[in-house]
């Protein structure tokens, strides 16, 4: 584990993933976030990353074929 | 007036909660399939497997737990029927393949933009085939986790429960397999500006 004193941009890389999926401390993103406004090297990649998720999210989404949606509803049990 | 008999009363109830159970699965359909869509190689696969859910949803409805999480008790029947289909049509190799750093992508996308400057506009030169592609190459375990978390939505712990496995290991999977796919993307970008 590194450390913000010992190499500050290596932290923030093992921090960057943990930050976009907002599982840091407060202690920890308060720290992630002050390196981050004053590093520029760092807050392109934060940029490129999260920008990355967003960007495969809307790509990847395949709208449901309606005859799908057809085909399940039609598979409802029927009251008898 | 005689009351209704307490079976016909219980039979009613029943039915009514049935078809409310019913109605509130096929409202989390266009959700269901967008995660199915990337669990499974492909879309026709997608599409049977969903059915295959949805069918056994119904059989099975009276195991659900009213209040709980009716999305992720989808999704779990979903991925336990991928995995007993034995995942046919695997597209992706059962062996690990090599991961990159966090920023390889972005390295090898900035490197060969002759340093860009905005990094918003970086990701744009992936196309949704790199994207499909590079996602459909990562082997499954990883890539379970990534689609739940990532494109689904669900928290860790969601995860965990849908795919039956402990939440330090879907935080391993997903660290690892956002590196694996971020070097098959990186591949695919390479390979096109070849």
């Amino acid at each position: 584990m590194t450390n913000y004193s010992q190499d500050p941009c290596a932290h923030c890389e093992e921090m960057m993933q943990p930050y976009l999926d907002h599982i840091l401390t407060e202690a920890e993103r308060v720290e992630a976030e002050h390196h981050l406004d004053e590093c520029d090297w760092c807050r392109r990649r934060y940029r490129f990353e999260e920008s990355l998720r967003v960007y495969v999210r809307q790509l990847v989404d395949e709208p449901m074929p309606v005859a799908l949606k057809e085909k399940l509803a039609a598979l409802r049990i029927p009251l008898n | 007036m005689a009351e209704a008999p307490p079976d016909a009363a219980r039979i009613a109830s029943e039915a009514r909660d049935r078809v409310r159970f019913e109605e509130d699965a096929l409202a989390l359909s266009d959700q269901v399939f967008r995660v199915a869509r990337h669990l499974a190689g492909s879309r026709e696969e997608a599409e049977d497997l969903v059915q295959e859910t949805y069918a056994r949803a119904f059989r099975s409805w009276r195991s659900f737990q009213p209040g709980t999480n009716l999305r992720a008790w989808l999704l779990r029947i979903l991925t336990n029927l991928n995995i007993d289909r034995g995942r046919r049509n695997q597209r992706a190799p059962q062996t690990t393949p090599l991961e990159a750093n966090d920023y390889y992508l972005y390295d090898k996308l900035a490197e060969s933009d002759g340093g860009a400057t905005d990094e918003e506009r970086v990701v744009e030169r992936l196309s949704q085939d790199d994207i499909v592609s590079a996602l459909s190459a990562v082997p499954h375990d990883f890539r379970d986790v990534i689609v739940l978390v990532d494109i689904g939505d669900f928290s860790y712990q969601d995860a965990a429960q849908i795919l039956d496995i402990p939440i330090g290991t879907v935080m391993s999977r997903l660290h690892r397999g956002r590196r694996i796919l971020k070097r098959e993307l990186a591949e695919s970008v390479l390979e096109d500006t070849a």
